[in-house]
């Protein structure tokens, strides 16, 4: 029998990993899954409570909780200067806002860039300028399919804050190769998280929506911290600068 | 806002249907013009306008015009 512990590439253990939207979802998947592949945590998120439950959910020692809006570009960098060395980042917080192109909002355009795109850009920024961020580190955004074109009617504020970050993290991952630095995005399609079970949507569109699914059904946080867990792993020591679609085959139709 | 400038502000949002079409009574998901992407602008112009939210649910519940202000009235 193998032994996995002496043998695991996937293993994240003695690796530091700053998640942020760790109080909900995806982000509260990745953090529980990361824990159990053995890495040492700092959780993010505005909610003080969630980010305790989400705690309260993962697996040994050591983990770190930090609060921080990141609609406030100078909490990021405060925030930054009490982190640690890392070996790793999943810039996961953000939200959308729909809206049809004819009645998008100056000021929701604007929060959902600075949210989704303009905040994890200057995490990262102000984590290479501290050098808080080890030879070998693992940069993991979390995109979607609408960062890659592919959104419903309404998300074009929303699709734009993930395109911009999709072409991001193909630059940065240039740019930063020659430290060793890998920069990569997951880009999932529709995931359970509150949206679907707080009733906005009908089970009856729930069910034909997932009709659109080769695999059957929608993600799970799971799915999407897995994908996560391996960029972030020295089992992908080789990929930089990809949007890799998580998506249950959606983006085959 | 009244029933009727409601009424008014629902038609505002369609292109191609004429505004004599809107009434109080007006069952708005028969209309032709209805669709994913109107839906959402009516949910923008409660959200603008009136400053209430309501959800594709709301607006696949009701049936009149009338219905929905209602609705929107007593959130
Ligand atoms: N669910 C999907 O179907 C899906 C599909 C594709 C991509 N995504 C992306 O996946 C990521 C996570 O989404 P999710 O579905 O897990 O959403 P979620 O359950 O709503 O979680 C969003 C997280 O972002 C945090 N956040 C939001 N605004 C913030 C702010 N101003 N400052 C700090 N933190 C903030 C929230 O924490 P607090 O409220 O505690 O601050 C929460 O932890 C997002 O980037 C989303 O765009 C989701």
């Amino acid at each position: 029998m193998q032994n996995y512990d002496i043998y695991n590439p996937f293993s994240l253990k003695g690796k530091k990993i700053l998640i942020t939207g760790a109080s909900s979802g995806i982000g509260k998947g990745a953090a529980i899954e990361c824990s159990k592949m053995g890495a040492k945590v700092i959780i993010t998120a505005r909610n003080e409570e969630r980010l305790q439950e989400t705690l309260q959910q993962m697996t040994g020692e050591g983990h770190e909780i930090r609060i921080c809006d990141l609609a406030n570009n100078k909490a990021i960098k405060e925030m930054v200067d009490t982190l640690p060395e890392l070996n790793g980042i999943v810039n996961n917080a953000g939200f959308t806002i729909t809206r049809p192109v004819r009645k998008i909002e100056e000021e929701a355009f604007q929060q959902i860039m600075q949210v989704n795109t303009i905040a994890p850009i200057l995490t990262l920024k102000y984590l290479l300028n501290a050098k808080k961020l080890l030879n070998g580190s693992s940069i993991v955004f979390t995109s979607s399919l609408a960062g890659i074109g592919r959104m419903s009617v309404g998300n074009t504020m929303y699709g734009c804050s993930k395109g911009a970050i999709s072409a991001f993290i193909q630059g940065a991952a240039k740019e930063l190769a020659p430290k060793g630095i890998r920069v990569n995005a997951v880009c999932p399609a529709m995931v359970e998280t509150q949206i679907l079970s707080a009733g906005v949507i009908t089970q009856e569109q729930v069910e034909l929506t997932k009709k659109l699914y080769p695999l059957g059904r929608f993600g799970t946080p799971e799915d999407i911290a897995r994908a996560m867990v391996f960029l972030l792993s020295d089992a992908s020591t080789w990929i930089t600068g990809v949007n890799l679609l998580v998506d249950g085959g959606r983006a085959l139709y | 806002m009244t029933l009727d400038e409601f009424v008014k502000a629902f038609a505002a949002e369609f292109d191609d249907t004429p505004e004599e079409t809107f009434k109080a009574d007006t069952r708005y998901k028969e209309l032709d013009e209805w669709g994913s992407l109107i839906a959402l602008s009516i949910i923008s112009m409660v959200d603008d306008e009136m400053d209430k939210r309501v959800t594709g649910a709301d607006l696949r519940n009701c049936s009149t015009i009338e219905e929905l202000f209602n609705l929107v009235e007593s959130k």
